[in-house]
This record gives C-alpha cells, sequence and structure tokens, in this order.
C-alpha cells in the first residue's frame, strides 16, 4: 500500500508519554494569545498542539509535546509565561529517536 | 548532597557530548555524575541522521565497533524537487567502507546508541543518573561549584553543561544567549519501518550499506530542506525549516512535511511502509558564526549543540561528531593540570574542531540565498523537462529553451550572476 499522509493526531499517538498530571511544562496567558496578531504557534508546531478555538481562543495541550523547543522560540515575551523540560522522567520517551 | 561528596565532574546531559566526556574522564579514574533529564540516556533526542565515526576513534580507537549503529553510509544522494517531478544524483563511493577498515559514517537511531554509549560512560565507571531534570546552577564567589536538582544540590570540581540546542545550562551561567529563530531550524522526522532486504533492493543497497539523502526544493521556499536516512529495518524521513519562515508563509510544519512524505519520487521507496515513530527537534544553523565567544567560566565548561558546535553544509550535517569530539576536548581539559577552562579551548584547537567549523562557514552565506529553496530547484527541473521532453515538434536548441526557463522563473541572467558570485564567494 502506497504511503498516507497522516494527521498530526495520528502521529502522536503512535509516540510513548510518561504525562505528568500534576504539573503542566507549558503555561500559557490566554488573554495575551487572543491579543497576538501573528499566532505562530498555529503552524510551527510540529505536534499542532496549538489549535483556535470557536472564540478566537488558543486551545493547548502539553500532552503530545515532543519537547522540541520551536514554540517558545516564537512565542518569546508573549503568551507562553512557562516553558520548561517536563520533569525527569515525564513527557516523551522517544524509542527510536 | 553535601560538599564533602563531591564529584570531580558533574554532566548535565546524557548525549553524545555529555557521554564522550563522562566516559573520558571515568577511563582517567575521575569521579563522574552524569545526569540525563529522559528515563534512560536517548530517550529525549532525535537526530536526522548519521554519525561519521572518526570521532568514535577519539574516544577510543575502535570503539565504533561495538556501537549501536544502523548502516554504513557509502550512497551520499541530493535531490532536487519542483512539484511532483524530481532530480536526483547518487554518489556511490566503495571506498566509504572497505572490508576491514572504519567505514566513514553510519545512519544511527540515538535511542540505541545513546544508551549503548551511556552504558559504556557507566561501565568505564561513572554515575548515570536518568530522570533528573538540572533547573539551575550552584554559583560561589563567582564560580560554578555544583548543580541544583528540585530539592537536591550536587557539588564537583568543574559542571559541564552538555544539555544540547536549548542550552538552559549555559544560558543560566550568562555564556550564551538564547537561540533566535533564524539561526534555527525545527526538524520533524518519522521513522517508518520496512523490512530490511525492501530497503536495500529499492535503495540499490549492498547488504548492511546505507544512503544519505538530502533534499532541496520540498519546502515551500522556506530556508531548509528534506533528509532521508535508511536504517537496518526503517527509514528516517523528515524536513528541517526555518521557525519564522514557516510563520511568515502560513502551512504547518506538519503539512509541509506530510507533502513531501507522498511526493510521487518518494512513494515507491515508502510503499508499505508503516511509520512507528514522530519526532522533533531544534537544531542549530548558524555554524561557526554561531558559536559563543565563551564557552567556558569558572566551573563550567559548554559542550555539544549547547555550544552551537553544528555544521550543515547543505549537502551534509554533521553534529554528533563534533558533540564526540568537543566531550573528549572537555575531558581532556579537566585532566590537566592548567585551568579547565582556557585548556578546554586549547583542547578545541588541537582537535581542530573550530577550525573545521570555520573551514565551511561559507556554506552559511550560501544557504542563505533564498532562490536556492524554489527558484534553483526549479529551474533544474524545468530544464531536465525540457531536455527530456520529445513530441515530434522540432526542438529548441538549449540556449533558447534555457532562456526561456530563466524567463518562466522571472530570473534575469543578472540575477543568476550574483547569486553565482554570491556563491562562489561564499565557498
Amino acid at each position: 500500500m502506497s504511503i498516507q499522509a497522516l494527521a498530526a493526531t495520528e502521529l502522536v499517538a503512535l509516540d510513548h508519554y510518561n504525562p505528568n498530571e500534576q504539573e503542566a511544562h507549558i503555561v500559557l496567558d490566554k488573554a495575551i494569545c487572543r491579543k497576538c496578531q501573528e499566532k505562530p504557534c498555529l503552524v510551527v508546531c510540529p505536534a499542532v498542539l496549538y489549535t483556535l478555538d470557536k472564540n478566537g481562543d488558543i486551545n493547548f495541550d502539553y500532552v503530545g509535546c515532543l519537547e522540541c523547543g520551536t514554540c517558545r522560540v516564537m512565542c518569546k515575551d508573549k503568551g507562553i509565561i512557562k516553558w520548561e523540560y517536563p520533569l525527569g522522567g515525564f513527557g516523551v520517551n522517544f524509542r527510536f529517536g | 548532597m553535601g560538599k564533602e561528596d563531591k564529584f570531580d565532574a558533574i554532566i548535565v546531559g546524557a548525549g553524545p557530548a555529555g557521554t564522550a566526556c563522562a566516559y573520558t574522564l571515568a577511563k582517567a579514574g575521575k569521579s563522574v555524575l552524569l545526569i540525563e533529564r529522559g528515563t534512560t540516556a536517548g530517550s529525549k533526542n532525535v537526530t536526522g541522521g548519521r554519525l561519521y565515526t572518526y570521532a568514535l576513534d577519539v574516544v577510543k580507537p575502535g570503539l565504533w565497533q561495538e556501537a549501536q549503529l544502523e548502516r554504513r553510509v557509502t550512497h551520499e544522494e541530493l535531490m532536487l524537487i519542483d512539484g511532483d517531478r524530481a532530480i536526483s544524483i547518487d554518489y556511490h563511493d566503495p571506498s566509504f567502507s572497505r572490508p576491514g577498515e572504519r567505514p566513514q559514517s553510519f545512519t544511527v537511531l540515538r535511542a540505541s546508541f545513546d544508551e549503548w554509549f551511556a552504558a559504556k560512560a557507566e561501565e568505564a565507571g561513572a554515575i548515570l543518573a536518568c530522570g533528573i531534570r538540572v533547573d539551575g546552577l550552584v554559583e560561589e564567589n563567582g564560580r560554578i561549584v555544583g548543580v541544583l536538582a528540585g530539592e537536591d544540590d550536587m557539588y564537583a570540581d568543574t559542571v559541564i553543561a552538555a544539555d544540547g540546542v536549548n542550552s538552559f545550562i549555559a544560558q543560566k551561567a550568562g555564556l550564551v544567549k538564547d537561540v533566535t529563530p533564524r539561526d534555527l531550524g525545527v526538524g520533524v522526522k518519522e521513522i517508518i519501518e520496512l523490512p530490511s532486504a525492501v530497503i536495500e533492493e529499492r535503495f540499490h543497497l549492498n547488504p548492511g550499506e546505507g544512503s544519505a539523502r538530502m533534499m532541496l526544493g520540498c519546502s515551500r521556499g522556506i530556508h531548509g530542506g528534506g533528509f532521508l536516512y535508511t536504517n537496518k529495518e526503517s527509514v528516517s524521513l523528515g524536513v528541517v525549516l526555518r521557525p519564522d519562515q514557516v510563520a511568515a508563509g502560513g502551512r504547518s510544519v506538519h503539512d509541509i512535511f506530510q507533502d513531501l512524505k507522498t511526493h510521487p519520487a518518494l512513494a515507491p521507496l515508502l510503499a508499505g511502509g508503516e511509520t512507528v515513530e514522530y519526532g522533533a527537534h531544534l537544531v542549530r544553523e548558524a555554524g561557526y558564526r554561531g558559536v559563543p565567544e565563551k564557552l567556558y567560566r569558572d566551573g563550567l565548561l559548554v559542550i555539544g549543540e549547547a555550544a552551537g558546535f553544528l555544521i550543515n553544509t547543505g549537502y551534509s550535517i554533521r553534529g554528533i561528531d563534533l558533540a564526540i569530539v568537543s566531550g573528549v576536548a572537555a575531558a581532556r581539559a579537566c585532566l590537566s593540570s592548567g585551568d579547565p577552562g582556557p585548556a578546554y579551548r586549547a583542547e578545541l584547537d588541537a582537535l581542530k574542531l573550530l577550525e573545521s567549523m570555520r573551514a565551511v562557514d561559507g556554506f552559511t552565506n550560501l544557504m542563505q540565498i533564498e532562490r536556492l529553496y524554489a527558484t534553483y530547484p526549479s529551474v533544474a527541473a524545468q530544464t531536465m523537462c525540457e531536455l527530456y521532453s520529445v513530441d515530434g515538434s522540432v526542438p529548441k536548441t538549449p540556449k533558447r529553451a534555457i532562456r526561456g526557463v530563466l524567463q518562466q522563473q522571472k530570473l534575469s541572467l543578472w540575477q543568476l550572476a550574483k547569486d553565482g558570485i554570491r556563491g562562489w564567494r561564499s565557498l
């Protein structure tokens, strides 16, 4: 069978995670995000974890994060008010890398 | 932990840089703590990728023979893409892998390679502590004396920051400024499983041999390109894109990558394959000019990609080998009788790391020619189309055909000459 394009949700579902339910490693201030004109997060996150809801607010789920840091670099001094690597042992576990 | 239990060295990050450093120090009898935030070494790491084996010989001659590696690269490929068309160049060189000699490079997967390498460092006597995130540094009288992880503090004569591209530790030490989008690429890749025999047949490989392919013209004009590496029983397919240009273009990293994956020139290579992992990682693109001026301060050394050690010439990418070499340089500096900081710089020079980076620094200029990413692949493909199309009508003279192609691309001979001169100068 020929290779198919896969949705980001399907791709992320292939990865293994140990999510930290207690603490999000990335935190947004959605009020700042609402005022952001560019919203680079919508297109630069490889896992497409940033989406827009019906009200024009940014939806974000830190579970599924591949921990690349692209959103952090593109969202300097804006809506991402905390970006840390997940606490030791938590987050994505690449089996191939 | 109290200061009386001080280590000779604490290394933050068990990637190739940190582990090479830990291995070398432990072999020399030093007490070493190698801290890794992943549950295993390699579990947070993603590469294209390949490893040039000379670097493992710097650690220990013959070490490559034990390493967890994929395929010996004998095919170096370049592909220019324009729409659904593609031009491929395949350079096959058996001398890159002669029987009884060390092959020049191997394709590699980081989860298995890094885990193997960290186990070697442990075997040599280093203490590997996985699942620990280092949060900060302990400073006393202007000197870095240890690290903080949650409630714990740990002390060492020298702290070595090997924490990769985002280099939070080196930033906390005030040695490097934060990375900026224009000096970065965001890399994404899929691991697509295929049987070993199928890979060898489709890529024209002898058993155990591998290919490394760079692709231009698949980034929607964005500074970047694609890659395709053959592993033992999978291929690593991905793209690297400058994130600020992705944001300006509006099409997502994910969509650009899926477009490449389903390109008709790749379809027969990937047919029947099953994606088993999706990874992403940032990569430094600034080369020599991205290396911070100061790579050390009292009590702290910065190595690997945290120090910006990466070479991208467009046709090949080197990071893991430079990381390993810098790890060995830092270890040798710690073992020398002098001040580790200046000694580290001297060891880097002795191992010709910065000199190697400086020699190919011009490629960074070359790759700033924006027409490289869409216009020129398109010109090349259209020229091929003119040359190979036969429909019984009188063919255009090659000169007229090429002029027509340039007109179609709205490219003047003057612009072409300018880019040509710029390209030549940058080399």
